[in-house]
């Protein structure tokens, strides 16, 4: 249960998918003008994050893995797939959003008319792929650690966007020299940011 | 960009619109400056410049070829399914790009770890297919993911150099700040290596390119 806390800890802050990974930064430049927004699309992808990296780690570990075939019968023990890795992840993830977002319209009409437009794009964000990619290259030892990283990288992305979209709203009094303003006062804040974050490196759980 | 689509006259190779297709995104419509495309991916790797250079080049192939093949394929993929068509065709330009890594560069490909495969999801090859490759001939696609690709490199490449010069003093893995300059106490800045360095300068590279060309201010 520690460890688990831990991973979930860790990826919110330490190994946060903005600040020190830049994954998802289209989407979050372009999306955090305002925080309402911001929130819908911090929630679809905690959501699909939750769901994609548990599934991608199936994948991992008993399809595409050295030797994952194994269950298969002994003859397909040498088997190793992993230069599928990039197309399986991207396929899951890409039929993994379209059914997301079919669930939610029949089951929550409320809720996907304030996601509706989010759902697709995230299909293309950085932070979902990358996601797999890390829980791949960590080696997670079973489902619930790797559960408790997607969910945690989804919530650490969550409280990035929220947090440049509350200061961009804040920013827009302020007399920021012309050829800075809009995209590059963005970029510089978020590298501030992710400075704030770095303090929380020597955190040991 | 649409008017392409009704060209009947067979034109040059390198007629005055195609020489715009290659030059445009190097400063006007730079995918990363003005557009704000494909950032996700990049700012890891430019703590060196070699580990930058390597992704540039990569993504210089993944895109000039991923325009061609959508754009041979463009009158075939039905409207509907096009994104996953889209991205099996990058994912697998990707797979192969890794795979070449891997066998001629294998500590940079170490480096880059997870970076390569999210070429695939580098929001900047999917904007152009989406936007150019899907209605345009083969040849100004190819220009338009050349040119795309290396608005983008050099970014990358000036990101990388600035990072790796007043982070590292060194440029490709070579020292080029003399010894003397640290006998007299000069410091190497620990602070570019970080993460968050990079999206200051970026920030920076912005600010500068918007300072020349007015035209780019954000009014809003």
């Amino acid at each position: 249960m520690d460890e688990l806390v831990n991973i979930f800890v860790r990826s919110i802050f330490i190994d946060n998918m903005v600040f020190a990974y830049f994954l998802g930064m289209c989407s979050y430049l372009a999306v955090s003008r305002t925080v309402k927004t911001s929130i819908g699309l911090g929630f679809a992808v905690i959501f699909v994050l939750g769901i994609t990296v548990p599934i991608n780690f199936l994948l991992e570990n008993f399809v595409l893995g050295r030797g994952a075939l194994a269950w298969l019968g002994p003859q397909f023990a040498a088997v190793d797939l992993s230069f599928l890795t990039f197309i399986m992840f991207i396929a899951i993830i890409a039929a993994m959003v379209q059914l997301v977002e079919m669930i939610i319209e029949k089951f929550s009409p409320t809720l996907y008319s304030s996601l509706g437009i989010f759902l697709p794009l995230i299909a293309v964000n950085c932070a979902i792929l990358g996601g797999s990619l890390f829980m791949q290259e960590r080696n997670f030892a079973n489902l619930a650690e790797a559960t408790s990283f997607g969910l945690g990288s989804g919530v650490g992305w969550f409280l990035a966007i929220v947090g440049i979209a509350a200061i961009r709203e804040k920013i827009r009094y302020s007399a920021v020299p012309a050829p800075l303003r809009g995209l590059g006062i963005t970029f510089i804040i978020t590298g501030l940011m992710g400075i704030a974050f770095m303090s929380f490196m020597g955190i040991e759980l | 960009m649409s008017e392409n689509n009704n060209q009947t006259q067979p034109e040059a190779l390198f007629s005055a619109r195609n020489k715009k297709l290659l030059t445009n995104p190097l400063g006007k419509d730079n995918p990363i400056n003005v557009q704000v495309l494909g950032i996700c991916s990049v700012l890891a790797i430019t703590v060196q410049l070699r580990t930058s250079l390597v992704m540039a080049i990569s993504v210089v192939a993944v895109m000039g070829l991923a325009n061609v093949i959508i754009s041979i394929l463009r009158k075939t993929i039905p409207p509907r399914i096009r994104i996953i068509v889209q991205l099996t065709v990058i994912a697998s330009l990707v797979i192969l790009v890794d795979q070449v890594l891997k066998a001629f560069v294998y500590d940079i490909s170490r480096q880059l770890s997870v970076f390569v495969g999210l070429i695939i999801t580098n929001c900047i090859i999917m904007g152009r297919l989406e936007a150019f490759a899907l209605k345009n001939k083969v040849w100004p696609s190819f220009l338009d993911g050349i040119g795309n690709a290396a608005g983008y490199g050099w970014v990358l490449l000036t990101v990388g150099f600035f990072r790796e010069l007043l982070g590292s003093g060194t440029l490709m893995g070579h020292q080029v700040i003399p010894d003397f300059m640290y006998e007299m106490g000069y410091e190497n800045n620990g602070f570019m290596i970080l993460p968050p360095m990079a999206l200051i300068t970026v920030g920076v590279i912005i600010w500068v390119q918007r300072h020349r060309d007015r035209s780019l201010v954000d009014v809003s």
